[in-house]
């Protein structure tokens, strides 16, 4: 995985982490479940993750234990003025899309497009099914949400997904229609099949 | 598995203009089961409202074969199409065609009326039909006084009106704003779920998102299906899930 991404993940676990000890002090077990409820279960944390992150925190001094351990053996964590500063700073920052896993699309394609003998039009098709399947999954998730409020925040994640799908089809629509217009133009080049192993080997 | 409600069999349509042929359709298959709701999708000229027109007979095919309820279409004479028309199929189209000088109720009853159903009959299911779309309020309008998206839902009530077990829907929500759209998908999938098969045409993704199945359609070819979908999870990226 790339590891630019792989950091950008980390980071909104981080901040994630910190946006739940601002409503008061909780342990790792509490977090993980608080975590996973707010986001709808659509990124699953493990409480060694969990446990990981907030020894990190801790040590940026963006966290701090809370009292002494429970009777089960468990430590609360607080959050800091540090890191209250932290927090802030993340919700007033527009994340950065160069992080954005897709990319690896806008490569593939770009690739496909000057790689002879790749069926571009075929490898658009192919995504563009894909992406289809995810968005229908996400209906059907979506249908079942309801209004209550316990399902805002989970209907919230489900709408971000759903819209960088569809988002992605357009722009899929919208490579096909180029690449067919620059395929009319020189005749000539029209290529054929093999691609089409070639992109569903994936 | 029980026999689809909807079956084309390679199906080709081509209209002639003086010496040039257009191939709207090319070897069509494609069965749609009760309880499916099955969406198409494609460029504008991809042959899609051609496989509409003749899924519902109001169109023939050069060659190929169309059953709906297991009935061959080209067996059947121009009157018992028309009943087949009108019993088991539902349209909505882009054109609304809602008669202007009949009130909402009325023109939903109007198809159940044409085919003898008893005029308080038909008019009580005429309102079921309104409540279901959500405009069972305007019953007593008249067309000229709804908006566009009122408009489109009495054209919805009236292709769901009665026992249709096929609902043909082109574009239905291209007059509706984002919020209407999704509740007219919404009750076309409480259709099909209750029974009907449905086919939807539509260039928006998100509301062919609603369908068990999106067909892709291009140049009158089906160049691929999305099946029943993955899980969730697998858009994640994947270092989400740790
Ligand atoms: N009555 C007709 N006469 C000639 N060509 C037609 C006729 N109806 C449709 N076509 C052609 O058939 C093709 C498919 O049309 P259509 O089914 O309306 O496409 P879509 O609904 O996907 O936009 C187009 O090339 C269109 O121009
Ligand atoms: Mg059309």
């Amino acid at each position: 995985m790339d590891t630019a991404y792989a950091y950008s993940v980390s980071m909104s676990i981080r901040h994630g982490l910190l946006a739940l000890l601002e409503r008061g002090p909780r342990h790792g077990y509490q977090l993980r479940a608080e975590f996973d409820a707010a986001t709808g279960e659509t990124w699953p944390l493990n409480v060694g993750q969990v446990y990981s992150t907030l020894d990190r925190l801790e040590r940026d001094g963006l966290v701090l234990q809370d009292g002494d351990p429970d009777a089960d053996g468990r430590i609360a964590y607080r959050i800091t003025d540090v890191g209250q500063a932290e927090l802030r700073g993340w919700f007033g920052t527009p994340v950065s899309a160069k992080a954005a896993p897709r990319d690896e699309l806008a490569i593939k394609l770009a690739l496909a497009v000057t790689t002879p003998g790749v069926d571009v039009l075929r490898v658009v098709q192919l995504q563009r099914t894909a992406t289809m399947s995810g968005l229908q999954e996400l209906t059907r998730l979506k249908s079942r949400a309801t209004d209550a409020e316990a399902d805002l925040a989970w209907s919230l994640v489900l709408d971000s997904l759903l819209f960088r799908a569809e988002a992605e089809i357009r722009w899929l629509d919208h490579c096909e229609a180029r690449v067919a217009r620059a395929a009319a133009r020189r005749p000539q080049n029209s290529v054929a099949a093999p691609a089409t192993d070639q992109a569903s080997r994936r | 598995m029980s026999a689809p409600v909807l079956l084309l069999s390679d199906v080709t349509r081509e209209h002639r203009q003086g010496d040039t042929v257009v191939h709207a359709l090319r070897g069509i298959d494609l069965a749609v089961h009760a309880g499916e709701l099955v969406a198409v999708m494609g460029p504008s000229g991809s042959g899609k409202s051609t496989l509409l027109h003749i899924a519902g007979g109001l169109d023939t095919p050069t060659s190929g074969r169309v059953l709906v309820e297991d009935r061959d279409l080209a067996t059947l004479s121009a009157t018992q199409v028309a009943a087949v028309r009108r019993r088991s199929v539902g349209y909505v189209f882009q054109d609304l065609n809602l008669l202007p000088s009949l009130s909402a109720v009325e023109n939903v009853a109007l198809p159940l009326e044409l085919d003898g159903v008893r005029g308080g009959m038909a008019r009580r299911a005429a309102r079921a039909a309104l409540d279901e779309v959500g405009v069972g309020a305007l019953a007593g309008r008249f067309p000229d006084d709804m908006s566009g998206g009122q408009q489109q839902r009495v054209a919805i009530a009236r292709a769901l009106v009665g026992p249709r077990r096929l609902l043909l829907a082109d574009e239905p929500t291209g007059a509706l704003d984002s919020q209407t759209g999704e509740e007219v998908l919404r009750v076309l999938r409480a259709r099909c779920e209750a029974g009907a098969a449905g086919v939807l045409v539509t260039h928006e993704a998100r509301h062919a998102a609603w369908a068990d199945r999106v067909v892709f359609l291009r140049d009158g070819v089906v160049v691929d299906q999305s099946g029943p979908a993955l899980a969730a999870e697998s858009l994640l990226p994947a270092g989400g899930a740790g």
